[in-house]
């Protein structure tokens, strides 16, 4: 823990304020997973953390370590980048399953594909 | 020249990710990053991407500045929108989309997008007829939500890319 103390006040508060917004937006986002009620809810909770905690939390990292070994600390920048760039693959996924199922059950609040055949359904047993 | 850098930009963004994850300027470093940078182009080469060339950098600019307001304000919406859950039903919903992009490339951004700006989240895209079906958290009216996404987004992406 002496890394910690060596930070002095005037970056500690920064460095605070984002890691606790950071954390606490992250927090949000989980809470929403139990307080939204449908799948579709939930696909969108988990992305408050994946963009404005991870970013908050990496700033956070940059200008503590920055301070600390008094030069740029830039790699945190590719954390968000790929943590951008991935997260829509396992959206998808999850959000095209769970379409793919609720048509073939035939839940009514599904829109249903504009033209194109509907999903064949005979000797499926869902 | 082509055939020795068949995709330079990404030649020059392996370039950059190599040195952010070294910490480090040193000419060494430079020309082994280049050397990477250059070799995986050509091993791209074999996979056969969609070839894309970006048209218009302002426009990148301008985007990029509005994804980034656009990021801030939906995570403020959406955090109000979980809290206020208890209370007040979420009027979530699907809204489908005409979306005239059919470049790879841009359509991968637009998911990024997307997806990271919390309260949108991408479902569906068919290529046949061109219907984007995303899922809104807090719909208002359909219609004003895929005007603001062929207007906010489509638009500075076609000019991009196509």
């Amino acid at each position: 823990m002496s890394h910690l103390t060596d930070l002095p006040t005037w970056a500690a508060i920064p460095v605070c304020i984002l890691l606790l917004l950071g954390s606490a937006i992250t927090l949000i986002g989980s809470m929403g997973l139990i307080r939204l009620k449908t799948f579709y809810g939930r696909l969108h909770a988990p992305t408050l953390g994946a963009s404005a905690g991870t970013i908050l939390i990496c700033v956070a990292s940059m200008i503590t370590f920055a301070v600390l070994q008094n030069r740029w600390i830039l790699h945190e920048i590719l954390i968000i980048v790929f943590v951008i760039l991935t997260t829509p693959v396992t959206l998808m996924l999850l959000g095209q399953s769970a379409l793919y199922r609720d048509r073939i059950e035939g839940k009514n609040d599904v829109p249903h594909k504009a033209t194109g055949e509907q999903p064949d359904t005979s000797g499926m047993d869902i | 020249m082509r055939y020795w850098f068949p995709y330079p930009l990404l030649s020059l963004a392996l370039l950059m990710l190599w040195l952010l994850i070294n910490q480090s300027l040193s000419p060494g470093q430079i020309v082994l990053g280049s050397m990477l940078g250059i070799a995986f182009a050509w091993a791209m080469v074999n996979l056969q991407p969609d070839k894309t060339r970006l048209k218009n950098f302002g426009v990148i600019a301008v985007l990029a500045g509005r994804v980034a307001v656009d990021v801030v304000r939906s995570n403020i919406a959406v955090m109000g929108v979980i809290l206020r859950a208890g209370k007040r039903p979420v009027n979530s919903g699907f809204v489908a989309i005409d979306i005239s992009l059919r470049d790879e490339n841009a359509l991968a951004l637009l998911a990024c997008i997307l997806t990271a700006t919390p309260g949108t989240a991408w479902l569906e895209f068919d290529r046949q007829t061109g219907v984007l079906l995303i899922h809104v958290l807090d719909l208002e009216n359909g219609a004003a939500w895929s005007d603001l996404i062929k207007r906010r987004y489509e638009a500075p992406l076609k000019e991009i890319f196509e």
